[in-house]
């Protein structure tokens, strides 16, 4: 049984080659990103600050709701899915890095560089009232400060439980002293996701749309996170079975991963449908403006309900069979439908805000993304390399390694 | 081959055989109910009728006997209601999400806790059935030709979306609970000797003949009902939750409805779950089945739910102030400190905060301080419907039609009523049917029962 992944140099030129085409598409997106008339007072190179959020919330969201997977698994002592938490925990992985750029971006858009968030900008701010309602929680201390200590938190489990991992693999783990501790520190984190996966989207994502607000949003952000994330760990476990590791992973396993799928999924278009039929039904000026904007005035419909539908419709149809959630081939087709779904679920988020009707999808968001895509699959896969694919002396592993449905 | 890990404690924690288990769950059936039954009996059952009394004088009278009035034109009424479909919930979800989940320690509670739903949404019908003012055209609710007297129902309307949802929920919940119940049936109706029971338990258990047939398609049957459940858990409160967010109503518009409704609904339900098996584990000499582990678990899902109950509460209360518009901050500045504070209060300690002492393992592993808690969520929960209600149309848009609410004896008395319904079916099934899921039960015995796990020890 071969336990050690080694990154194919293969593959490792081909992430270089991705991150060289976003680096190049960064730096042509920037110079050809010339502000489209009528919006030329409030854009400063909108277009390509958007996309740089929207790949850096993308695939931080990635890891963080590993992170949070994992966590779940430790708090709910859950065993199906210890043979692939090595996986897990490569995915997770990136959430240091992806996390850092995010803080990054902030402290750009703070320092005045970017103007994806009006309310950094005082010149906005002075002139418009609602806004300034908002500065005690917008405010720049108390907003970098927030988000200082998610980036920080957030890491620092990341790293306690990959380190903890690690520990028991090679050091034992008797009476299971390392487990039980994990699933102590899982519980306070998940306490603290709880809080700040929420008010993360709201500072982050639903602030860019500064008057507007909806509770649901975070919760709904996170949805999108969880299913992406999922999606993640089913393809990498597939890719490494189809390249002949991980044969300890049963077919029950990748079952229950493809449940995984078809579930959140659900809890997805379950939250969308409900924060915009509510918000539709009830019209109000304050709130409509969101999707007006959106589905009216923008012209963003047919990439709203496009990607509404794809995100419901496939999973619903294709993995609703056993047999599905158990074919490889239909896991994969089915799942990079859906993170394209997703990533245009995280466009609709920001784009409208930050260029209004001026949407494009050309080079620079391709290359971009393919940029982000290389640094993930990179981060990811180096991660993976470093430690045994199985873990040890896991009190669930036997368990996992019998698991059949 | 299936393996359960060494840290999993056992679910079972006395040596029970197959036979020991029909014994111990068919003994309250043979039995004659003792004195203590038939106290807590004869006090339901004097409630039940004295609910009755009220519900009759409402019909007569017309609801003008509640203390509803112009300005607070749902108050107590929709606040039982609400109350009695949150407690509903749990049963489905411990029948068929942990079915999903694999959570084998739902197989000695899933049967009462579905029982309890039944019971908990026939309550909540009533309020549905008679805040309509001339419950003798209920029929009106259902989408009927107009030559019927009605017009043809609105289908925009949430109300209307609450009666499919609510009826498609009981339906499920019977039909699952009653599948279920059939290979238990037929267990009394092999144990009894009496030939009146016998041919009552024949009839009840249709034929079950427990060959791998029958297993078979019980076994499917009831994954199939765990599917469609599983939406239904989520749809129902859901929808309840739209009769007030679909509005313009500040404090009752708000997207985040939904999701923190169907939150509120477990851990309400799992409250009310808690206090009746600490009873029932204890009066029928259960508590090899239902050990303090199956207490635990079910206080952890109370600090799980109670905490994102807790996150939506302070959601809506931070975006009220971030969204800027200042209906909707009075609004929640009203339900805080307006003439109804003290229930906002209540609704805080007892949801929120209470819960969170079960952090310590000492205390949720403590069945009479769990016993205490249930109870205390229970009323928290109560008093979040009424902190919706009654708070927010006592201080609408326009201050001339402001006014305050009470009950009258009337409100109060059929809320008892309900309540003492719900405990007179409770005792009647306790006396009755199969109270743990023997058939389910037995499953288990191989992997998690003690000395299953000893056995294995010696290895």
């Amino acid at each position: 049984m071969n336990l050690t992944y080694t990154f194919p140099d293969r593959l490792k030129k081909a992430t270089f080659v991705l991150m060289g085409i976003g680096l190049i598409a960064m730096i042509v997106g920037f110079i050809t990103d010339h502000a489209p008339e009528g919006m030329e007072d409030h854009y400063h190179h909108n277009r390509f600050w958007a996309n740089l959020l929207l790949n850096t919330f993308f695939f931080m969201a990635i890891g963080l709701a590993a992170t949070f997977f994992l966590a779940l698994q430790y708090a709910a002592e859950a065993a199906w899915a210890t043979t692939v938490k090595r996986v897990i925990e490569a995915v997770s992985c990136y959430l240091p890095i992806g996390a850092g750029i995010m803080l990054l971006f902030l402290i750009l858009g703070e320092l005045g560089v970017h103007h994806i968030y009006e309310f950094m900008d005082p010149e906005v701010v002075k002139h418009d009232e609602l806004i300034q309602g908002k500065m005690g929680y917008l405010g720049p201390i108390f907003f970098m400060g927030r988000a200082i200590v998610y980036v920080v938190v957030w890491s620092g489990f990341q790293r306690l439980f990959r380190k903890r991992s690690l520990d028991a693999d090679l050091n034992g783990d008797s009476n299971h002293v390392i487990h039980f501790s994990n699933m102590k520190s899982a519980a306070i984190f998940l306490v603290f996701f709880g809080v700040t996966s929420s008010t993360c989207s709201w500072d982050w994502i639903m602030s860019i749309d500064t008057h507007w607000f909806s509770t649901m949003f975070g919760w709904y952000t996170f949805s999108g996170m969880w299913i992406t994330a999922l999606i993640t760990i089913i393809l990498l476990t597939l890719h490494l079975k189809s390249q002949g590791y991980m044969e300890f992973v049963t077919e029950s396993t990748i079952h229950d991963l493809g449940k995984w799928m078809f579930a959140i999924s659900f809890l997805w278009t379950y939250l969308f449908f409900m924060q915009f039929m509510l918000i539709w039904y009830t019209n109000m000026p304050e709130e409509v403006s969101y999707y007006y904007d959106r589905l009216h005035e923008f012209g963003y419909r047919g990439i709203l309900w496009g990607m509404f539908f794809t995100n419901f419709a496939f999973p619903m149809l294709f993995l609703m069979s056993r047999d599905a959630k158990r074919n490889a081939g239909f896991l994969t087709f089915v799942g990079i439908i859906i993170t394209a779904g997703h990533y245009f679920d995280v466009y609709t988020m920001i784009m409208p805000a930050a260029v209004h009707e001026h949407k494009h999808f050309g080079f620079t968001e391709i290359g971009m993304f393919a940029g982000f895509l290389g640094l993930f699959v990179f981060i990811v896969l180096s991660n993976l390399a470093k430690a045994p694919l199985l873990v040890k002396n896991h009190p669930y592993l036997d368990e996992s390694l019998h698991h059949s449905t | 081959m299936h393996k359960e890990s060494a840290i999993r404690e056992p679910l079972i924690i006395v040596e029970k055989s197959y036979s020991d288990i029909s014994d111990d769950i068919i003994r309250p059936i043979k039995s004659k109910p003792n004195r203590q039954w038939w106290i807590v009996f004869t006090i339901s059952f004097v409630a039940f009728m004295w609910g009755i009394g009220c519900l009759a004088y409402t019909i007569g009278t017309g609801i003008g006997v509640w203390g509803s009035n112009n300005g607070v034109d749902w108050a107590w009424d929709i606040t039982n209601f609400v109350w009695w479909i949150g407690i509903g919930h749990a049963g489905t979800l411990i029948s068929a999400v942990l079915l999903l989940f694999r959570q084998k320690w739902r197989m000695a509670i899933n049967r009462s806790a579905e029982a309890m739903t039944i019971f908990a949404v026939m309550c909540a019908a009533i309020f549905v059935v008679l805040h309509t003012g001339r419950p003798w055209l209920d029929y009106w609710l259902f989408p009927l030709p107009n030559q019927f007297g009605s017009l043809w129902v609105n289908f925009n309307s949430p109300l209307l979306w609450d009666v499919f949802a609510v009826s498609t929920y009981f339906s499920v919940s019977l039909v699952f609970w009653y599948t279920g119940l059939i290979p238990d049936f037929a267990m009394i109706r092999d144990r009894m000797t009496k030939p009146m029971a016998k041919k009552i338990y024949t009839i009840l258990s249709f034929g079950w003949s427990g060959r791998a047939k029958d297993w078979q398609r019980f076994e499917e049957v009831s994954l199939v009902l765990a599917g469609l459940s599983t939406p239904l858990v989520f749809s129902v409160h859901s929808i309840v939750s739209t009769d007030f967010a679909t509005s313009v109503v500040p404090g009752w518009h708000t997207t985040i409805f939904p999701p923190y409704f169907v939150a509120g609904a477990i851990f309400s339900g799992f409250a009310m779950v808690l206090t009746l098996l600490l009873i029932m584990r204890k009066v029928f000499n259960l508590e090899h089945y239902i050990t303090v582990k199956h207490v635990e678990y079910m206080n952890i899902v109370i600090i799980v739910t109670g905490s994102l109950v807790g996150i939506a509460y302070l959601t809506e209360l931070f975006i009220s102030w971030y969204s800027g518009v200042e209906y909707e901050q009075y609004a929640f500045l009203n339900r805080a400190t307006g003439p109804y504070w003290w229930a906002y209060a209540a609704m805080m300690t007892c949801n929120v905060l209470s819960p969170q002492i079960f952090w310590f393992k000492k205390l949720r592993t403590n069945l009479a301080f769990t016993f205490f808690m249930s109870i205390v969520v229970n009323i928290g929960m109560w008093f979040e419907r009424f902190v919706i209600i009654v708070p927010t149309l006592c201080r609408t848009h326009l201050p001339s039609s402001w006014n305050m609410y009470s009950p009258t004896f009337v409100d109060v008395g059929i809320f008892i009523g309900t309540i003492g319904m719900f405990f007179t079916f409770f005792l009647l099934f306790a006396r009755v049917f199969p109270v743990i899921a023997q058939a389910e039960l037995k499953s288990i015995v191989k992997s998690s029962s003690i000395q299953y796990k000893k056995g294995n020890a010696h290895h």
